[in-house]
């Protein structure tokens, strides 16, 4: 039974690697740029939204009203600037960029919240409590609620991608951006809306990890980005759903690992990163992001 | 590259005999003013003026390298140029980007298609029509005028043939309302018959009161379509005029740039 528990444990948790690995998967899809900061801007909305509820006190849930505009917003701003100049340059100097714009945000997070961790929502029956089914089997409120938002937000930006026309405009650029261009579209201006959407979701993921786990300046690049890496790899790349599959994939592996030994948790997941790449390595679902 | 073996020599300078003759009906849609343009050390445009009139098909022939599709993408914005200017309906464009010359109205069908390749058929001209002008084109007036597009639409564009993904390239391209629609080499890469069926469409777009300018390698092609011509070579204009105005002689001497210009290498004479 504790296997049993185990695996839904690890499945629901795939729903919070999602989150992590849906903007990174859409930024490299469009506009090819591999966001090293990605964690650690995710991290920057998780304090945001602990800035917001020590000052507002709004209830921890409707955080997420205000600390994902304002991420998107960012993401916007960041990539109008720092990183369109970066992909001026080329696609390599974006990697330097946001490897650089990580530094910054990680110690500038250690400056102002020092290097201590952080929960969201710490002691709430969501955050604590659980569905029995049984004597064994241990449904968290947290991990359910975390799965249900991962699902809608997949649901949400296929819906958007597909069907609204900015979302058209962003498949036509990430297919050809010049001849975008020459139906009058400013690609730039499209890639920003990529990268709003991007933070936007992954601030969820920020917020998710906080009220999950607990929140420290170096979460992002030490967590955060390598699971996202991790689901995004084994799910395909420039797949939506493969984020899904992915970071279920990667859920189940560490807590199967963490049955046959606590430290093993970890090292189950990438050993299947490692069986993927190695056997599968166009991802276990390779279907594009479009469909 | 098939080179004629003789015979050509001899015709008097191509330049003589052009823009007396053109009706100058007004302002020009598009004029480009002595546009030289680099592609690193190499000068692939060297000082190249054209004036499109209204209702114009306009077209520039010209070999291999000529410098034909770099003068087209430098008046859609693709390519800068050092000197020289592109103006529409006498407005200054050359500082702006190539979608904002877009949304004015210069629009480009761009070589090999470039389609948007996992978009359907449909979505491709949606996305042609974000940025519309207002005008006499719509998604539904294409599928009208291109009948099979209709039950395609919502295809794939990988799954149409080449012929057919080149005339959704130019449906995209007309939902936009151009005031002047550039086609970069339509022929590329299609089989004559289809090149012939689509530019049979021609006369249909420009009833609607378009403005072509087109760049083409199938010089027969282009004389049979085209109100006026002129001709690149090595990034000179070598003839202009309208095609009933110059003879045979006259556009083989300015593709090949033979007359009086013995000095131009030739590949493939004898090898040793």
């Amino acid at each position: 039974m504790t296997w049993v528990n185990a695996i839904i444990q690890g499945l629901l948790t795939g729903g919070l690697y999602a989150l992590f690995a849906c903007g990174l998967s859409l930024m490299f899809g469009v506009m090819k740029v591999v966001n090293l900061a990605h964690g650690d801007l995710a991290v920057v909305g998780g304090y945001v939204a602990v800035g917001i509820i020590t000052v507002t006190h709004i209830p921890v849930l409707w955080s997420f009203v205000i600390v994902v505009p304002v991420m998107a917003v960012i993401g916007y701003a960041l990539q109008r600037t720092l990183i369109q100049s970066a992909l001026n340059r080329g696609v390599l100097t974006t990697l330097i960029v946001t490897l650089g714009l990580s530094m910054v945000i990680e110690n500038a997070l250690l400056e102002f919240f020092s290097a201590n961790t952080r929960g969201i929502g710490a002691g709430m029956t969501l955050v604590t409590g659980s569905f029995r089914i049984g004597s064994q089997i241990e449904l968290p409120y947290l991990l359910l609620l975390i799965f249900a938002i991962a699902v809608a937000v997949l649901l949400g930006l296929q819906y958007f991608l597909s069907q609204s026309s900015y979302g058209r405009l962003i498949r036509a650029v990430a297919d050809d951006k010049e001849a975008a261009q020459l139906s009058g579209a400013d690609y730039r201006h499209v890639f920003g809306i990529a990268a709003a959407l991007a933070l936007g979701t992954v601030a969820l993921g920020g917020i998710a990890y906080g009220m999950y786990q607990s929140l420290d300046p170096t979460a992002g690049t030490d967590t955060i980005l390598l699971f996202a890496f991790v689901a995004v790899v084994i799910g395909g790349l420039g797949s939506l759903w493969g984020t899904l599959a992915g970071g279920i994939v990667l859920g189940v592996a560490q807590q199967i690992g963490a049955q046959v030994n606590l430290s093993d948790e970890l090292l189950a997941g990438y050993l299947v990163f490692l069986l993927v790449l190695v056997l599968r390595p166009q991802g276990l679902f390779t279907r594009r992001a479009s469909s | 590259m098939t080179v004629p073996a003789g015979g050509l020599a001899g015709s008097s300078s191509p330049l003589d005999s052009t823009e007396a003759a053109r009706p100058a009906n007004g302002t020009p849609v598009l004029e480009a003013a002595g546009l030289t343009v680099y592609h690193g050390q190499l000068r692939a445009l060297d000082s190249i003026s054209l004036r499109v009139y209204p209702g114009e098909v306009y077209a520039i022939i010209g070999a291999n390298g000529a410098g034909k599709s770099t003068l087209l993408r430098t008046i859609a914005g693709l390519h800068h140029a050092t000197t020289g200017s592109v103006l529409l309906e006498g407005a200054d464009v050359t500082g702006l980007r190539p979608e904002r010359r877009a949304r004015l109205g210069i629009v480009m069908v761009p070589e090999g298609r470039r389609l948007f390749g996992s978009l359907s058929v449909e979505e491709n001209l949606k996305v042609g029509a974000t940025y519309a002008r207002r005008g006499p084109w719509t998604i539904e007036r294409v599928y009208e005028t291109f009948e099979w597009m209709r039950d395609r639409r919502d295809q794939q564009t990988a799954q149409l043939s080449g012929g057919e993904q080149q005339t959704v390239a130019i449906g995209r391209a007309l939902v936009a309302n151009p005031r002047v629609l550039l086609l970069d080499e339509l022929s590329l890469g299609l089989a004559p018959v289809v090149v012939q069926r689509i530019y049979a469409m021609l006369p249909h777009i420009l009833e609607t009161g378009l403005t072509v300018l087109l760049v083409e390698q199938d010089v027969s092609q282009a004389l049979r379509v085209a109100t006026h011509l002129q001709c690149l070579l090595e990034g000179r204009t070598t003839l202009e005029g309208r095609p009933d105005e110059v003879t045979a002689d006259q556009v083989e001497a300015a593709y090949f740039g033979l007359a009086g210009t013995a000095s131009i290498p030739r590949e493939g004479s004898e090898s040793s």
